[in-house]
């Protein structure tokens, strides 16, 4: 699986990519793998507002429910629509248009403190 | 064994349609000998132990005096001297010092478990999947029911239980042999389309059969009577460990039962999660779960006794949202005759 070196990653298996001040996160391949077969997806609105580490919705698969933590603080400004009627896309394509929510972010710098697309993949590589 | 191989859901409806494959050998087994052994068998579970012949199998209850679970287990009859027993991984040490601490029989009483491998062949297929493997003819076991034979040219037990809901074989070998036994397997299995399935796969299929789950729908707070398991408590039989406890609840009256319940709102009621009668808390899930064969989200759990029966309107609270649910009639699934 390919994971996108312009991304960064988090310890809790999400993915941001930044664009100006717009970040969209998403959860990544190996995530989707842990997870299994998704059923729901539960995002916040646009408006809500992220805290870094604070839960921003949950994926929910055949055999257990997660929680979701935002990698940095913002506010929505888009909700991907495509999850609620096909949450599997999640399983099919997690790094592209399976991606969870649009962010407009506080503090660009935080995406910095993120993980590189190497670092990630030896932490799950140590994890698994 | 792992939580999931190829994928749950694909695993799930690869044992309904065809034949899987699970390595259970984390089960724990436990031989009790001698010439009372089945007195001591028969004391210390609730089903009835004189009933059984040479070769069947029982599903039954080991009870604390005060009616709880120590244990659900299955009993297999070897010879009248001699009881083979199945027994749940988590549980196998208590369930050892428990049988032994009630051994006023004499009884030679073995921690067997690393005697034996466990693998369980589940599914329509599964017959014609071992039938490969071994000359004990296989159709003529019955369900619940087993033989000692040669299986895959290793030693092993050979009975037609399981824990999915399909008809199927557990093969129990010595571990030394497990690998080349699993591997013989997958091959004799692989025109009917076998695959290994996990952990996942094992609980949504039990749980569609409604068969419980230690820690889940039983425990050592909850008695066979509440956990709609009636049907292996021999009253009749005369003494065993649990049997007071068990008919002072039934003269009181239970207060409390399992049922099944289907989602009727968004969201899956899982394990652990409060189920609301009248916007008021009255119980508790104990296993939930997205069914795959039925493709609806199912569960089962405590409620008050005159609310414990199909048709009543609940609702269960999901990450803080009451989410509306009914109760149904179970199981959820049988297999087609």
């Amino acid at each position: 699986m390919n994971y996108p070196e312009s991304y960064r990653y988090t310890k809790e298996h999400e993915w941001v990519s930044l664009d100006g001040d717009t970040a969209t996160i998403g959860i990544t391949h190996h995530a989707q793998e842990e997870l299994g077969d998704i059923v729901y997806v539960d995002l916040p609105k646009p408006g809500a507002v992220l805290e870094t580490g604070k839960s921003l919705g949950s994926v929910e698969s055949v055999k257990a429910v997660s929680d979701i933590y935002a990698p940095l603080a913002g506010e929505v400004v888009e909700a991907n629509e495509l999850l609620a009627t096909a949450p599997e896309k999640l399983n099919e394509d997690p790094h592209g248009d399976a991606w969870l929510v649009k962010v407009k972010v506080a503090d660009a710098a935080e995406f910095n403190n993120l993980l590189s697309a190497a670092d990630y993949q030896t932490y799950v590589g140590a994890e698994s | 064994m792992p939580v999931q191989y190829s994928g749950l859901v694909d695993e799930h409806h690869t044992v309904r349609n065809s034949v899987g494959l699970f390595d259970v050998s984390h089960m724990g087994e436990i031989e009790v000998r001698g010439p009372e052994a089945a007195k001591l068998v028969d004391y210390v579970t609730t089903n009835s132990v004189a009933k059984l012949k040479h070769g069947q199998a029982q599903y039954s209850g080991l009870l604390y005096e005060h009616g709880g679970f120590v244990d659900d287990i299955l009993v297999h009859k070897v010879a009248d001297d001699s009881f083979f027993i199945c027994v749940n991984a988590s549980n196998q040490d208590k369930d050892f010092a428990h049988i032994v601490a009630h051994n006023q029989f004499e009884c030679e009483v073995e921690f067997a478990s690393g005697k034996y491998a466990q693998l369980a062949i589940q599914g329509p297929k599964a017959l014609e999947t071992a039938q490969q493997l071994t000359e004990t003819p296989l159709a003529a076991i019955r369900y619940y029911w087993f033989t000692d034979g040669k299986f895959a040219g290793v030693p092993a037990r050979i009975a037609r239980t399981g824990y999915t809901g399909e008809d199927g074989f557990e093969i129990y070998v010595d571990p030394e042999h497990a690998v080349a036994t699993w591997n013989a397997i997958l091959a004799a299995g692989r025109a009917a389309g076998i695959k290994p399935a996990g952990l996942g796969a094992r609980n949504t299929l039990r749980l569609e059969s409604k068969m419980a789950l230690y820690g889940h729908e039983i425990g050592a707070s909850i008695s066979p009577l509440e956990a709609d398991l009636a049907w292996i408590v021999k009253f009749e039989k005369g003494d065993f460990v649990g049997r007071d406890a068990l008919l002072k609840q039934r003269e009181a009256g239970l207060t409390r039962k399992l049922v099944g319940f289907e989602m009727r709102g968004r969201g899956i009621g899982r394990d652990g999660y409060e189920v609301l009668l009248a916007g008021q808390p009255a119980g508790w899930v104990t296993s939930g779960s997205p069914s795959p064969t039925l493709q609806k989200n199912i569960g089962l759990c405590y409620l008050p006794i005159a609310h414990a029966k199909p048709g009543e309107k609940i609702e269960i609270v999901v990450r803080n949202q009451a989410v509306e649910a009914e109760t149904v009639p179970t199981p959820f699934y049988k297999r087609p005759q």
